[in-house]
């Protein structure tokens, strides 16, 4: 059974389609990369495997349970996926740890201090042991984004869904996330990652979902995509951000 | 000239006829504030929630308290109460019950400000935790929400304790009444009227100037 299963999806913002016909799927361990030009849905389409972004067709199933049917129960499902957001959203009202111990605490059910615990070995893990006592607003871009990584492991989730995790960030802060990113994958976590960021795609993604206008154009082993993609416009896409 | 004399106002006089008076307004402050943070919490959650059967009444309800003078409410509440349960609740009962619904249509206006000034991924960040609606609303929402707008609660409370001198009109014991008692019990009532405008003014100038401190103390997060 696939860990993702993306079938047929369709999605309307009143008579605009945002999403049309997609279909993939992640197995266990894999890496997957989505790509494409804004607007091109594929935020959107991340957004739906957890059920942020409800959908009008198509079914995404995750380890086999249906995010889109009204019996299933989105707030279990949701905790055992874990999600990274383009700006960081961590909750400014609480000090680093208690951004890494509210969900253990409130929706897993973890006592106080094995949650601290569980919250300050992710943190140690992330680099930013020392900073545990902070707020968020007193990091940088970066080092939030990985107390962003680290709440969402503390959950024990079974893949992680990036949507766009480094694009809100200076350049010189990009790397510390994604070494962050990399060490998961090493670790054999299973992730769909929307990013721009084809060097990390070259580097760990087994296969490239390039996205344009709610469609995917191009599902592929990531050699193919990098040495040949058929469509012409995932051609140009490439060839404008690989310019430089 | 006006011939004034406070020499009356002795400390005996004002403990025994205006410090009843003046805790009960601050009573009826506090209670009004409490009740009417609570349900107009409710109340803006409700209007903010995309059921219609959730978003009409309560709007109506904001709406009609929005559109009705204060003084209607308190005198309403007053007289048909007793009509409808068959028998009468007391001035003092009526203001606080009175005084905590009307002020829960402002709060509400207040806090669903407050709860849309918060950015929508927090709330997405909530539920990509496996959080629930109402675990979203009370760990992550609501106390941004409050904090953001802590200075505009208080100040929308400096307003509902000058309001609390409305119980005139149901003959509720307040800090004004208490004044006015002692105003004819002394044959001074410009005395008293004069020196009640200058406690009035001195409480909430003072707790205004509170409120701007705090204003400044506390960054709005975003």
């Amino acid at each position: 059974m696939p860990m993702i299963e993306i079938k047929n999806v369709g999605k309307w913002y009143g008579e605009f389609q945002v999403l049309t016909d997609c279909t993939t799927q992640v197995e266990k361990g894999e890496v997957i990369v989505v790509c494409g030009p804004s607007g091109s849905g594929k935020s959107t389409l991340i957004k739906c495997v957890n059920g942020l972004e409800p959908f009008q067709q198509g079914k995404i199933l995750v380890k086999g349970i249906s995010v889109g049917a009204p019996a299933t129960n989105l707030p279990k499902l949701r905790s055992q996926v874990g999600m990274v957001f383009q700006h960081f959203e961590l909750f400014p009202h609480m000090s680093i740890t208690e951004n890494l111990t509210i969900g253990q605490i409130k929706v897993l059910g973890r006592n106080k201090d094995e949650a601290t615990d569980k919250g300050l070995r992710l943190l140690d893990r992330v680099g930013l042991r020392a900073h545990a006592h902070k707020f968020p607003g007193e990091l940088s871009g970066g080092q939030q984004q990985r107390v962003a990584i680290a709440r969402a492991l503390a959950m024990d989730p079974i893949c992680m869904l990036f949507d766009e995790p480094t694009s809100a960030l200076d350049p010189e802060m990009i790397n510390e996330v994604l070494d962050v990113m990399v060490e998961l994958v090493r670790e054999g976590m299973t992730m769909m990652c929307v990013t721009h960021e084809m060097g990390f795609a070259r580097k760990v993604a087994n296969r490239v979902i390039f996205m344009d206008q709610g469609r995917i154009v191009e599902d592929a082993a990531k050699e193919d995509f990098f040495g040949t993609p058929r469509s012409e416009r995932a051609q140009q896409f490439l060839s404008k951000i690989l310019q430089h | 000239m006006l011939n004034l004399d406070f020499a009356f106002l002795t400390p005996e006089v004002l403990s025994s006829y205006v410090l009843k008076g003046f805790l009960f307004s601050l009573q009826l402050t506090v209670l009004a504030m409490l009740g009417g943070v609570a349900l107009g919490t409710l109340l803006a959650l409700m209007r903010l929630s995309s059921k219609p059967w959730l978003i009409m009444p309560a709007a109506a309800y904001v709406n009609t308290m929005r559109s009705i003078p204060l003084v209607m409410v308190i005198l309403w509440f007053f007289l048909l109460i007793p009509l409808a349960t068959g028998r009468p609740l007391g001035a003092e009962t009526s203001a606080m019950i009175t005084f905590t619904l009307f002020e829960a249509a402002y709060y509400s206006e207040i806090m669903r400000a407050g709860i849309q000034s918060i950015p929508k991924g927090q709330v997405a960040a909530g539920y990509a935790l496996g959080m629930t609606y109402g675990q979203t609303m009370r760990e992550v929402v609501l106390p941004q929400a409050f904090r953001n707008m802590l200075p505009v609660l208080l100040t929308q409370t400096i307003i509902l304790f000058q309001d609390t001198s409305l119980v005139y009109a149901i003959g509720a014991y307040d800090l004004l009444k208490g004044f006015e008692i002692a105003g004819k019990n002394f044959n001074r009532p410009v005395e008293t009227y004069l020196v009640a405008a200058v406690v009035y003014f001195v409480i909430c100038f003072s707790l205004s100037m509170l409120v701007k401190q705090l204003q400044r103390r506390i960054a709005i997060i975003r």
